[in-house]
């Protein structure tokens, strides 16, 4: 049984490092520069959370593991993190999507961690938090600005949401590992978050004049390292280097 | 050289290290200089902070600080990242906030860093250039993590904006 802590840690860095990835991939190719900068800011942010996740959790566990092994040297099976931020980006509708469900979720999810009992997570939460809260306006502003837009623009952000919705159920669900660190007061009560993020989600779906889809049956897996085929993709380009070149440093 | 004096000399030269990526401000302007300190075995260390959680200027701060203190004759320095509090633009000095000004960059609002609920309430920011309140948010994300692009409607020039965080 892997230590809690780390398991945790390890699942939080991964979401952020995953989906930070799926960000850097829109470098050269977003559809204005500002928005060039604007996703490979975030990029950077999520790095960085995933750099001190990963930091914390190779402190804890013990075994040697620093940050870049963490991140390079893990093979798709033992990647944590969620299914949706794995989602190929697809147009930029299904990008901006995918970024509101996830930082509408982290917003709370950050400030509930800032009150963890375990002071170098509350400190990663507390400084995440205000972070996330750029995230979530830049995803919202582009939402409504895609939803209410032109026709073409509404359809595809509207499939965006549709397709997307059945990977939203898996950031509440709270198995053994979580039931038991939150218990102690070290993790975060995901269930807790619901409320808020349907207010916040429905509220921009509503000013984009887009339709909620109905909460049905939710796809999950991605916390007990069952993937989609997409993150083997991902994992074959950003960790080439280390696998072709162990050990390569700058 | 006295404990004392050795801080005092160490905190010279770490708070004129500049940022790399906003030159006219020191780190201690900035407020990300947090605390020097000389341990018992006469090591000088520095802690810094992070503005953004990902900013990769932070490396090269830490390395320009050791940089500093070479030529101030102080050897084996460490310096240390510190999380907790968060950095928070409300941190900057009003020397720092003047500077900003004077490159065409705005402050951020005082006071609004520290109070989540407030921290998208500067909008609208004053023009640094013409001192306009007529502006528009261009881009919430600039050329670094800690900056928005802005457009002023009265003089027509692109500007940047420090955010509240």
């Amino acid at each position: 049984m892997p230590n809690p802590l780390v398991e945790y840690a390890l699942r939080l860095a991964d979401d952020a490092l995953i989906l930070g990835h799926r960000l850097s991939e829109w470098s050269g190719r977003a559809p204005m520069l500002e928005e060039e900068l604007a996703l490979a800011n975030i990029a950077l942010d999520l790095i960085g959370e995933a750099r001190l996740l990963y930091q914390h959790a190779g402190a804890v566990e013990g075994a040697g593991r620093d940050e870049d092994m963490l991140a390079y040297l893990r093979d798709a099976p033992e990647f944590r993190n969620l299914l949706l931020v794995e989602q190929p980006n697809g147009d930029f509708a299904v990008t901006i999507a995918r970024q509101l469900f996830f930082s509408a979720f982290m917003v709370p999810f950050w400030r509930a961690l800032g009150g963890s009992r375990e002071p170098s997570l509350a400190a990663i939460g507390a400084k995440a938090e205000k972070e996330a809260a750029y995230h979530r306006r830049h995803a919202a502003e582009w939402l409504i600005r895609l939803g209410d837009g032109t026709a073409e623009s509404s359809g595809r952000a509207q499939e965006a949401v549709d397709e997307l919705w059945i990977y939203t159920g898996e950031m509440f669900e709270m198995d053994l590992v979580e039931q038991q660190l939150a218990a102690c007061g070290a993790a975060v009560d995901r269930a807790a978050l619901r409320p808020e993020w349907d207010r916040s989600v429905s509220d921009i779906l509503a000013q984009a004049t887009l339709r909620r889809p109905e909460d049905g049956w939710m796809q999950s897996g991605g916390r007990g390292g069952r993937h989609s085929e997409h993150l083997g993709h991902l994992l074959a380009e950003m960790q080439f280097l280390q696998r072709a070149y162990p050990g390569a440093s700058w | 050289m006295s404990p004392e004096q050795l801080r005092e000399r160490a905190w010279a030269a770490a708070s004129g290290v500049a940022d790399p990526e906003l030159p006219v401000l020191t780190i201690a302007e900035l407020g990300i200089l947090r605390d020097v300190r000389v341990d018992e075995g006469g090591t000088v260390e520095v802690a810094i902070t992070p503005t953004y959680t990902g900013c990769p200027a932070t490396a090269v701060i830490a390395l320009d600080v050791v940089t500093a203190m070479e030529r101030a004759g102080i050897t084996g320095c460490r310096v240390r990242t510190v999380l907790s509090p968060p950095w928070t633009s409300d941190w900057l000095t009003p020397e720092g906030r003047r500077k900003l000004v004077e490159a065409g960059i705005a402050p951020p609002a005082c006071g609004v860093g520290t109070a989540r609920a407030a921290l998208f309430a500067a909008d609208p920011v004053a023009c640094p250039r013409c001192g306009g309140s007529a502006t528009e948010r261009l881009a919430e994300f600039g050329a670094t993590a800690c900056k928005a692009l802005y457009r002023c409607r009265s003089c027509g020039e692109p500007f940047e904006h420090f955010k509240c965080l």
